[in-house]
């Protein structure tokens, strides 16, 4: 898995999580919570979401690697690298 | 009674057969049920009545993700509500406006879809959502409405069984004659329809009605009757201290006259007519009447075999031969039982008698139990009585909770 696919899959949960919001226009670079009305219950969500569509865990220590779509590319493409070679 | 005169002045209700409360009277009026077929989870195929709302009237897509299905319907019904009532909250201190929702139970829809859900992940509870205690705590409906419109005053939910949605405007009533609020939104309201429990709980207890047409499935009154119809609803109603709901000019529907809420403290789930009977008259004793002075009771039965001929025993035994003074209904026959919601929904469904004299019947009636003969009862078409000046509602629900609620025409 790529950086940007990476990132598709979690714009994929923050779809289903913030369906009000218009996600056209994410800036990468930026904090989630600086674009997006998501609150803490919210970023549990993400990290449920990813637990159980993709078999990944974050631990609480790790939470603030979620900030950005970068962010969340750089700490979570070797975790989904991971587990595609563990299936 | 003693006290400020309480009125109602607005209501917002969804049913199996009706949106708003013009077309669920005109439903009742032309005999249209609202009972479908749903698919039960483990059960399957079964008769209930299903609510059709538009949930995005109110809410946006995440208040629906995050909320419940009981806070859905308590939010559509409180904004329609205030609609009809012509308030405006931003106008008001909001820590003057309670909020006082009956709920037969709350909990279990959210409790069965998690434990399916974790059922998926080998029972892992690290996939139990968050969100569970927010969604299961007992006031999460009237909390949802309390942040859906930033009313700051008390909100809670009344545990009643089914006799929860008169308890709903009970309780409103007493607090606004205490002084403790200005204004309430108050009623019933049940998402019972999604949880396998409630049916396959009424099935193990033999009290699940069954028909071939769903339509016909709920036949309260009936020889052929079989069991409860179960359904989801929901009615709140503005309440308001009668000189509030003057001085701003309001549309009046109805005083609140009398009620009584009294238990039967004889079984789990066995109605006790003797009990019942005590909490009608003591209703009507409370509203300062007679029983020949009750026009209309709107009864609470909900198609058990045993349970239509205990409520039919009690009615018997307060207005006996009545001389046609009081006519007697049933609006369970149309859209099932809506538990928590039940009270409340089935009094707005009779509420326009009081303009247009007319008592929609009870349906599904092809041969009468003789056992619930009752002198009065208005079968399968609607009666023009001429006109209505009080109106008996009551509401029943297991351990033995008795409601009854009597409004009046509304006489300056």
């Amino acid at each position: 898995m790529t950086k940007d696919e990476c990132k598709q899959a979690v714009v994929a949960i923050i779809a289903d999580i913030a369906p009000d919001e218009d996600l056209s226009n994410l800036k990468s670079d930026v904090r989630l919570r600086d674009q997006l009305q998501l609150d803490s219950m919210d970023f549990l969500d993400i990290v449920m979401e990813l637990r159980k569509r993709h078999g990944i865990e974050v631990p609480e220590a790790d939470y603030g690697q979620l900030a950005s779509l970068d962010s969340c590319a750089e700490y979570l493409t070797p975790k989904f690298n991971a587990q595609a070679a563990k299936s | 009674m003693q006290g400020p005169r309480i009125v109602i002045t607005g209501v917002g209700l969804t049913a199996p057969n009706g949106n708003s409360l013009p077309e669920f009277r005109a439903n009742l009026l032309s005999g249209v049920p609202g009972v479908e077929w749903i698919d039960v989870r483990y059960m399957g195929r079964l008769p209930a009545g299903v609510c059709h709302y538009d949930p995005l009237k109110y809410q946006k897509k995440k208040e629906l993700r995050v909320g419940t299905r009981a806070g859905s319907i308590s939010i559509y019904c409180a904004r329609e509500a205030l609609a009809d009532s012509g308030l405006d909250l931003s106008a008001r201190p909001t820590d003057r406006v309670g909020i006082y929702i009956g709920c037969t139970e709350h909990g279990n829809v959210e409790t069965e879809n998690e434990i399916y859900a974790i059922s998926k992940f080998g029972y892992d509870t690290k996939f139990w959502s968050h969100y569970h205690n927010p969604r299961t705590v007992a006031n999460n409906p009237a909390g949802e409405v309390s942040l859906h419109l930033g009313i700051t005053g008390p909100a809670y939910t009344i545990g009643a069984a089914c006799a929860a949605g008169n308890l709903g405007l009970i309780h409103a009533a007493q607090m606004l004659r205490l002084g403790e609020v200005d204004l309430a939104l108050c009623g019933g309201i049940s998402e019972s329809i999604h949880a396998f429990g409630i049916f396959a709980g009424f099935k193990s207890q033999g009290a699940l009605a069954a028909h071939a047409d769903p339509k016909k499935a709920s036949r309260p009154f009936d020889l052929a009757r079989n069991g409860i119809v179960v359904s989801e609803g929901g009615c709140l109603y503005t309440l308001e201290r009668l000189e509030d709901a003057q001085a701003r000019g309001a549309k009046i529907y109805a005083e609140i006259a009398g009620y009584c809420v009294n238990s039967d403290a004889s079984d789990y789930v066995l109605p006790n007519p003797t009990r019942q009977a005590e909490g009608i008259r003591r209703a009507i004793r409370h509203a300062g009447l007679e029983p020949k002075e009750v026009h209309l009771v709107n009864t609470h039965a909900t198609a058990t075999p045993l349970g239509d001929i205990q409520e039919c025993e009690a009615i018997r035994e307060v207005f006996g031969a009545n001389g046609g003074t009081t006519w007697i209904n049933n609006t369970k026959s149309y859209i099932g039982h809506c538990m928590g919601a039940a009270g409340a929904l089935e009094l707005a469904g009779n509420l326009p008698s009081f303009v247009d004299g007319v008592v929609h019947p009870t349906i599904n009636v092809d041969q009468l139990d003789p056992r619930c003969a009752l002198e009065g009862l208005v079968l399968n078409r609607p009666k023009s009585v001429g006109r209505i000046e009080t109106i008996l509602n009551n509401s029943f629900g297991m351990l033995g909770i008795n409601s009854t609620l009597i409004v009046r025409r509304y006489v300056a």
